[in-house]
């Protein structure tokens, strides 16, 4: 009897266990969100949210405080990152889920999945080495020469730590996070949906093209809105390869200094100076709640498309 | 029979891996008229469809020997376009699939991959079609909604029209009622009736009832291998096998 009473109290005991570190760890994230909404509260009392927003002047000791070039400095990279990614990853998924033999596909998404897991200080670290010197060398090549009559491609900053490097350096990153999930949305499109395209004579190109991509729509939007939060968020591989000039770029050879970067270099440091803290915290809470949402978005549209299968 | 047949087969035989699904069939469907292929599920009825339109090699791991004929050229021969073999040999699926777009655009899908739609033949072909598959008169208000917000036997009637559109002379039906309630699949039956005339209708069932409202012809399949073909009148009221006559009295299968 007595062994009966203990098992069923170290039964209860787990659940409980269980129940309050799952509770605990899911409301973290709010927590978080709170602490960053509290410590930076002055910030957002004391000036307008526009001039947070869309004041350049960065300079803490004068107690001027303007994100935007470090807003800038976020979309600017993670926009090029985006423009890299989106169509190689494309392609890449409708590769892996329409054409490719069971043997490429067990030896390719393996590969996928693992690089999904590499620390990004790696990919700062093979930025460094590879990509900076690239941008740098394109930068002072006669290609770099002409492209910079054009606009979006002058060349102001030889030195190769730029918004370009970044964006290669953060698109590599984003590869695995938008291929798994693409690839799976357009391998769960119906085969009888396939074969309804096939058996009227279509070749599979335009099956894929006008069937399989267009039901796969949402789901593949939703990869990419990941992928692009994934971006926005990356920090380690950023802040080696950008620069981190806090200056609004205007090329895609020019330094740039993402929030990220801000947050993470400046914190910790002259503490002393006021609001300089709070400054920096609402800089993380924006960047929370911006990734947040995105997140929020995608997940919803992708879970909204497996409840319609 | 006196005709040449439409589609030949000639020992067909179909591996899914290691297992056959179809041993060495041979048989033939006239043209015109409709011809049931009958027999329990999972007796390679539906293999036998989709190896006339070459879907079946589609899927991993399928091997194929032997050869079928449509009006007399083998479609397995080295060099034979695949899609136009599918474009002569239309499909109607058991379970309806209508195109992530529009009622208009679902008719004028076939068209359009093929060249064949222009500006100003566009909205005819969507009513020609419409009509042939006896849909026009619910949807004509309509044509810009998405197909799926039809109801099933809508979808399929319209998965009919789509199919009709890029004129096949041959239409595989694989168990086309099988989804719809009573009323819709009495539809999809007259329409197969009326098609029949002027084009081959090889229709697969295991509703035997439907075979005998609908066969010419009956094609009779057993665990992969053919057991008996025939006339309906014929293998309904005189079958040659005993294992056929055990079928239709409902003893196996």
């Amino acid at each position: 009897m007595k062994r009966v009473a203990l098992r069923r109290a170290t039964d209860q005991t787990a659940k409980h266990i269980t129940a309050a570190v799952s509770a605990a760890t899911s409301l973290l994230v709010v927590f978080i969100a709170l602490v960053l909404l509290v410590r930076s509260w002055p910030i957002f009392v004391t000036r307008p949210l526009s001039e947070l927003l869309f004041s350049t002047t960065w300079k803490p000791l004068q107690s001027a405080f303007g994100y935007y070039p470090f807003i800038m400095g976020t979309l600017w990279v993670t926009c090029v990152a985006m423009v890299i990614a989106v169509p190689i990853c494309l392609l890449v998924s409708i590769y892996l889920a329409e054409y490719a033999s069971r043997r490429v596909y067990a030896m390719v998404k393996p590969l996928i999945d693992v690089s999904a897991g590499i620390p990004s200080v790696i990919f700062g670290i093979w930025g460094v080495i590879m990509v900076v010197p690239l941008v740098q060398k394109l930068a002072a090549s006669s290609i770099g020469r002409s492209l910079s009559r054009l606009p979006l491609f002058e060349v102001h900053n030889p030195t190769g730590y730029s918004v370009l490097a970044g964006g290669i350096v953060l698109a590599v990153m984003v590869f695995p996070v938008i291929i798994s999930v693409a690839e799976e949305v357009i391998r769960a499109v119906p085969t009888g949906l396939r074969e309804a395209s096939w058996a009227l004579g279509a070749t599979r190109w335009q099956t894929i093209k006008y069937v399989v991509l267009r039901h796969a729509a949402p789901g593949v939007l939703a990869a990419i809105v990941l992928g692009f939060s994934r971006a926005f968020g990356e920090t380690m591989a950023v802040i080696m390869v950008v620069g981190n000039v806090p200056r609004v770029p205007r090329s895609l050879f020019d330094a740039a200094y993402p929030l990220t970067a801000l947050i993470a270099n400046s914190y910790g440091e002259m503490m002393s100076i006021p609001l300089y803290d709070a400054a920096l915290l609402g800089a993380a809470l924006l960047l929370l709640v911006i990734v947040l949402l995105f997140n929020l978005g995608a997940r919803l549209v992708l879970m909204r498309m497996i409840r319609y299968r | 029979m006196d005709e040449r047949p439409h589609i030949e087969i000639q020992n067909l035989s179909v591996w899914y891996g290691e297992q056959r699904a179809l041993k060495d069939i041979s048989v033939a469907f006239p043209a015109r008229g409709i011809t049931a292929v009958i027999g329990p599920s999972g007796c390679g009825k539906t293999t036998l469809l989709k190896s006339i339109n070459r879907l079946l090699e589609t899927s991993d791991n399928v091997r194929i020997s032997g050869r079928i004929l449509l009006d007399g050229a083998d479609i397995y021969a080295p060099g034979v376009d695949v899609t136009e073999i599918r474009t002569r040999v239309g499909l109607l699926a058991s379970k309806p699939f209508p195109l992530p777009m529009s009622i208009y655009d679902n008719v004028l899908y076939g068209p359009r991959i093929h060249g064949l739609c222009r500006r100003d033949n566009a909205d005819a072909i969507v009513e020609r079609y419409l009509r042939a598959a006896d849909l026009w008169e619910e949807v004509r208000e309509r044509l810009q909604t998405p197909a799926h917000a039809l109801s099933t036997g809508q979808q399929q009637r319209l998965c009919l029209a789509r199919a009709l559109a890029v004129e096949p002379e041959v239409l595989l039906c694989d168990e086309p009622t099988a989804a719809l309630d009573p009323i819709s699949a009495q539809r999809i039956e007259d329409l197969l009736r009326g098609l029949k005339r002027h084009m081959t209708i090889v229709l697969v069932t295991h509703i035997l009832r439907q075979a005998r409202r609908l066969a010419d012809y009956v094609v009779f399949l057993w665990l992969g291998e053919l057991v008996e073909a025939g006339p309906a009148e014929q293998v309904f009221n005189n079958p040659l096998s005993e294992r056929t006559r055990a079928y239709l009295m409902g003893d196996i299968g």
